[in-house]
């Protein structure tokens, strides 16, 4: 809650559905928050939750995953893999209690540009009101 | 119910007896098991360990029920069958979790099930390895198997051991009767479990009958197993909530990867925290202290543990090999079977239970976990 505080957002964005719709975001000049460092990646499911956990420990204060909606996977199925995934790491952030609220999916589609825009908006608000990533001074990493 | 044998010698008398038949009949061409090796001098002490045996002369010194781990024998047989299935057949003997863990590597294509005889016990838990090795276990051996008749816990074991409420084999085709068994000392009983075991059972000399297994005394053990289960839990819980503490509780880790090189369930042959995906280079030790002021090194100690917790979690078998080996006392196998029992609770998963039984993060459903969603 730190004053002038600006999180760092980690995204990783399917480059079949998300990131054409932060295209899309862009190309319709939509305005949101630059709060976010997109990488593009060919699906959510080539995303292990050791990327997560790198980005959470080396101190990014939030990570977002979009992916194709469920059924929509250029590859078929998948985005319902990434979902067991990130079901996991949220399960064992919870048993650890670590902030889950640092994590999150989102389906985003190619169309849905306004909605990129309003999914980023709300997440980068969400973090600025969780404060920054703890884990961004300790030495003992 | 299932068909038990019995054999009129104690419990690993008889069953080293029936290796021995097995061999000799040539039903079977090997026999792993774990095999005493006598030291040369007084002042040492002797090593018990797995051992690949095809002449019974050899299963001498053979004690397949010796409570030691000394590696997990699930890891070992998938070093056996990796690259093809058996030709011939053998007969292993091996503890509950150490079949659940060959199970896991067979999920995984790291071996094969086919022509292997699985003998299994019900276990009591294995000793800690400093005991085995600092301690008389002469003396100490009549003190474990006085605990496994009278369903008592042990403070010797592994802590893992005594919290372990899977111990009862899940597939073997043979359980010798070992936990809350009186008799121990002058029958050998052995539940014959499927087609396969009653198959190389025929031509054994000894008593055939049908009866089923008494659980009530088990049930009572159970009972007791999920008390202690709790209590070490419940003892390690403040050592692993929120982030200062597991910096602190993994702050000890040397590094050394014991824990990953033992476990059966890690069975990548490059695990990508020892490859250089995970090494920092100069420019990155340069970002990481100009946000941090200063950084253990090597760094990235949690993120091996967490990241291991997110690889192999769901199919922690809790054999506890990763805190017995751990040389700065780590309770990593607490740690690990904790957060594998609430995720292995979300899949609705217990690994090495069934063969045909699909690894959680290789399969789904088309409507599930919409709460991971926003």
């Amino acid at each position: 809650m730190s004053e002038g505080f600006e999180p760092r957002i980690v995204g990783f964005f399917c480059k079949w559905c998300t990131y054409a719709g932060a295209d899309l975001a862009g190309t319709s000049r939509l305005q949101y928050p630059p709060n976010v460092l997109p990488i593009r990646v060919m699906c959510s499911s080539r995303v292990d939750p050791v990327f997560l956990l790198t980005a959470y420990l080396r101190g990014a204060d939030a990570v977002l995953i979009g992916g194709c909606h469920p059924g929509d996977c250029h590859y078929i199925e998948g985005n319902y893999y990434t979902r067991r995934r990130v079901a996991l790491l949220k399960n064992i952030f919870e048993t650890l209690k670590l902030d889950t609220e640092r994590l999150r999916l989102s389906w985003i589609s190619a169309s849905e540009g306004p909605r990129f825009a309003k999914v980023i908006t709300e997440y980068t608000e969400n973090t600025k009101k969780i404060g920054p990533n703890p884990a961004k001074n300790k030495i003992f990493i | 119910m299932s068909k038990v044998f019995k054999i009129n010698k104690p419990a690993e008398e008889g069953l080293v007896g029936f290796l021995k038949h097995l061999l000799d009949s040539g039903k079977v061409k090997g026999v792993m098991t774990l095999v005493k090796n006598d030291a040369p001098v007084d002042s040492a002490k002797y090593s018990v360990n797995y051992s690949l045996v095809t002449k019974s002369e050899a299963l001498g010194n053979a004690v397949p029920l010796y409570p030691l781990m000394p590696a997990n024998a699930g890891s070992l047989l998938s070093d056996l069958t990796i690259k093809q299935p058996l030709k011939e057949p053998i007969a292993v003997v091996l503890k509950p979790c150490e079949i659940r863990a060959f199970v896991e590597l067979v999920k995984r294509e790291q071996g094969h099930l086919d022509n292997m005889l699985l003998i299994s016990s019900s276990c009591g838990g294995v000793y800690q390895f400093d005991v085995f090795v600092n301690e008389d276990m002469d003396k100490k051996l009549p003190d474990y198997w006085k605990a496994v008749k009278n369903l008592d816990l042990y403070d010797s074991l592994r802590p893992t051991c005594n919290g372990c409420i899977h111990f009862e084999p899940y597939t073997a085709d043979i359980t010798v009767d070992l936990v809350g068994n009186k008799n121990l000392d002058k029958e050998c009983t052995m539940y014959i479990n499927t087609e396969n075991g009653q198959k190389y059972i025929d031509g054994m000399e000894g008593k055939s009958s049908e009866a089923a297994l008494d659980k009530k005394p088990l049930k009572e053990f159970l009972e007791k197993r999920e008390r202690e289960r709790n209590q070490l839990f419940s003892d390690i819980s403040d050592q692993i909530v929120g982030l200062d503490n597991l910096i602190n509780t993994f702050g000890r880790c040397l590094g050394c990867h014991g824990c990953g090189n033992t476990c059966p369930i890690c069975y990548c042959i490059l695990c990508d925290f020892e490859s250089k995906n995970h090494e920092f280079s100069p420019s990155t030790y340069e970002t990481e202290l100009s946000k941090r002021g200063g950084i253990r090194v090597p760094p990235n100690t949690l993120l091996y543990h967490l990241g291991r917790l997110t690889h192999m979690s769901y199919s922690c078998i809790g054999c506890g090999l990763c805190s017995d080996v751990c040389p700065v006392d780590i309770p990593v196998s607490t740690i690990f079977v904790r957060v594998g029992e609430n995720a292995q609770k979300l899949f609705d998963y217990v690994p090495g239970r069934d063969v045909d039984e699909k690894i959680p993060l290789t399969k789904f459903e088309k409507d599930e976990f919409a709460e991971v969603e926003e």
